[in-house]
């Protein structure tokens, strides 16, 4: 972005006020992540930078809220976590399996009414997540699932799919259909084809929909607040109970595991994005 | 020649066409296979719940199926002057079976919102029939109060006979029906709805402004500057992106808070006192400057897209035909991002729109939109018809707002990372 030797000086404050905006914007979306770190060793019980802690003092750092999240009495969070895995990680195979089918359904060309069924298919992500939450409930409640795990994973399923079906409708779009009747000239069946060569190709966009389907479930808490019963706490749940009576340090502590956890997450889906890119020859 | 002799056939001896067309019907019903577990899936578990809601807003056959007999006896009745024996023999006998039921109290406290006072005189009722001789019902009950033999109370149980109303969509637009079964307003001091409606409006209106306005610099810097730079920036935007949503808002409590680091700063550069800190946090501006932060990387990924398509060289062509940079950038640059700016101002829009727990963790009670007040009614007065009824405005409103969308950019034009 170095300015040419022939340009004004009006460009040249424009310019250096146009990257001075961008960098603040940058700190506003990045900083706030930051905060919460280290917060959470603080050594103290209250949600603001000690004396110390401005000083480095080591001793104005401990990890006894990462001790309390863990080992804390009647803690919730230990029981939230295992929910909250089991749940996200059923919820993500459900949606998977639902969309990428849906998807190869809806790439080929001969799909009719592609338009409609696309609506439909991809609704649950346009409608406010509120209206969903209340359909949802209604519908769970009506099959006696309400307050149960399974209740919870149908949920997130339909709350995911849209994604899936998304991300692996526009991996599909670049995919050349050739070797799947080349495959089939030579001799092997469909379910065969799929695995041995559609699902290889696209599986960046399977992978990426499913880390969005994870994330969804994983991070819901409208719909959980309406359908979870005591045994069915869940990270969100606990996080929203906990920020609504007391901001505690321990809060922080386990804020700071979900952002490692999001950074990694973050990392996997953009090395699948630009290897998916590499495959698809989009050349940048 | 005839047409018959200028058919191709295949090597079986079919018409090219008959097969042709046989084997795209196949593979018709094969693509439609392939999506039917989903498009039912979704279907069974989604589309056909939201239409519950609709039938659940405007149910109200409550009190058509606890009194069949009074309304069938009704039917004749033209509402002006006191009913006849029978409506009144009718109700009795309606009401006694309610009673052995035990399900008289739900009446009476659903007519007493029809018209005050119903409750007390119905209570008086169940009380006194016992004593009740056989015959003469009308005489009887007129006997046990006054307000029996007001016909406006007698009208208000005719009010209740159709199974549907529109009560609970009023009542999110704050009007009701009055005595006479006519729409009014409710009194200008308990006008909670509307209040709340343009709230969530004007939320979502500037929350929008902020991103674009925020946004826009940005994405195009992401777009224009080399990969390895961009990459590095992106993940300023991506990391919040994939962030919990509850942990976005934790930061932003610290942040906001009267002891946080934003009133610490304020201080520090002498912009305000130490002892009398701004309350950012639990009004407007907390939510402003939340959802703002929470929602930019939805606006900036649809621009970034865009934006990377876009040539430098139509810049350059601009400029060497004589447009000053600015000239260059409104008339040629700008124009081209208009399918991203739609998209972006769109999805901010409709997610700022549907807010919930931002709102609710900084927003305090001014901060307070339409989506916690359906949450409300789920959760604490379990008043789901009126839920429903609210939720299916708003959903009203967002299906305009893409309808709007869609005279103006195109739907297809939307364009997600």
């Amino acid at each position: 972005m170095a300015l040419p030797k022939y340009t004004e000086t009006r460009y040249r404050i424009w310019h250096y006020t146009y990257l001075a905006i961008c960098g603040f914007v940058f700190f506003f979306l990045i900083a706030p992540l930051f905060v919460i770190f280290p917060l959470s060793f603080n050594a103290e019980e209250f949600l603001v930078f000690s004396d110390g802690m401005k000083r480095l003092d080591p001793d104005a750092f401990s990890l006894r809220w990462y001790e309390d999240m863990i080992y804390g009495t009647k803690n919730p969070w230990g029981l939230a976590a295992k929910n909250s895995f089991i749940i996200a990680v059923f919820a993500t195979i459900g949606a998977v399996v639902l969309g990428t089918v849906a998807a190869l359904g809806l790439s080929s060309r001969h799909m009719p009414y592609k338009g409609l069924i696309m609506a439909t298919l991809i609704s649950p992500m346009i409608v406010p997540l509120i209206i969903s939450g209340v359909a949802i409930f209604f519908f769970i409640a009506k099959i006696g699932l309400a307050a149960t795990h399974l209740g919870i994973i149908i949920a997130h399923i339909i709350l995911g799919t849209p994604f899936v079906v998304i991300t692996v409708t526009a991996t599909l779009s670049g995919f050349d259909h050739s070797v799947t009747r080349a495959a089939a000239s030579l001799g092997s069946d469909p379910v065969n084809t799929f695995m041995k060569i559609t699902l290889p190709l696209i599986l960046p966009g399977v992978i990426s929909g499913a880390l969005f389907a994870f994330v969804t479930s994983f991070d819901e808490v409208v719909v959980v607040l309406f359908l979870a019963g005591l045994d069915n706490t869940t990270i969100p749940i606990q996080m929203w109970t906990g920020l609504r009576e007391q901001l505690s340090p321990t809060i922080l502590a386990v804020a700071t595991c979900l952002i490692v956890l999001s950074t990694l997450i973050l990392v996997t889906a953009e090395l699948l994005r630009r290897r998916s890119e590499r495959i698809r020859g989009i050349q940048r | 020649m005839s047409s018959e002799t200028q058919k191709i056939l295949t090597t079986d001896g079919i018409p090219l066409e008959v097969s042709l067309k046989k084997a795209e019907k196949k593979n018709k019903i094969k693509a439609f296979l392939l999506v039917a577990p989903l498009l039912l899936f979704i279907i069974i578990t989604y589309i056909f719940p939201i239409g519950e809601m609709f039938t659940r807003s405007i149910d109200d056959r409550m009190v058509t199926n606890m009194l069949p007999k009074t309304f069938k006896a009704m039917e004749t009745w033209d509402g002006k002057e006191l009913p006849p024996e029978e409506v009144f023999a009718a109700f009795l006998s309606d009401y006694r079976a309610l009673a052995e039921k035990k399900e008289h109290g739900k009446l009476g406290q659903r007519l007493n919102k029809e018209k005050n006072g119903f409750n007390t005189i119905l209570k008086k009722l169940w009380r006194k029939m016992k004593n009740f001789e056989e015959g003469n019902a009308k005489e009887q009950i007129m006997e046990i109060h006054k307000r029996f033999r007001d016909v406006k109370y007698w009208q208000a149980i005719k009010r209740t006979a159709p199974p549907y109303t529109m009560a609970k969509y009023l009542k999110g637009m704050d009007m009701y029906y009055d005595e006479d079964g006519k729409v009014v307003q409710v009194e200008e001091d308990r006008r909670i709805h509307r209040i709340l409606w343009l709230r969530t409006l004007e939320v979502a209106f500037f929350v929008t402004i902020f991103c674009f306005l925020m946004g826009y610099p940005i994405a195009h810097l992401l777009a224009t500057l080399p990969m390895k730079y961009s990459n590095l920036l992106m993940i300023c935007v991506l990391l919040p992106f994939w962030t919990s949503l509850l942990v976005r808002t934790a930061s932003w409590m610290i942040l906001l808070q009267q002891q946080g680091i934003v009133n610490d700063f304020f201080v520090w550069i002498g912009l305000v006192g130490d002892d009398n800190r701004p309350e950012m946090m639990y009004n407007k501006t907390g939510t402003y400057v939340a959802m703002t932060q929470i929602l930019l990387p939805f606006m900036v990924l649809p621009l970034y897209s865009v934006m990377k398509t876009i040539s430098p060289s139509l810049m350059r062509a601009g400029k060497s035909l004589g447009g000053t940079p600015f000239v260059a950038f409104w008339k040629v640059y700008f124009p081209l991002t208009i399918p991203g700016i739609g998209a972006g101002c769109l999805l901010v829009f409709i997610l700022a729109i549907g807010y919930y727990i931002t709102p609710a963790l900084v927003g305090g009670a001014s901060g307070t939109l339409i989506s916690n007040q359906i949450a409300y009614h789920m959760k604490a007065t379990l008043d789901w018809s009126f839920a429903s009824a609210m939720g299916l405005m708003l959903l009203t409103g967002v299906l305009v707002v893409y309808w709007i969308y869609n005279k103006l950019v195109g739907i297809d034009n939307i364009k997600l990372g």
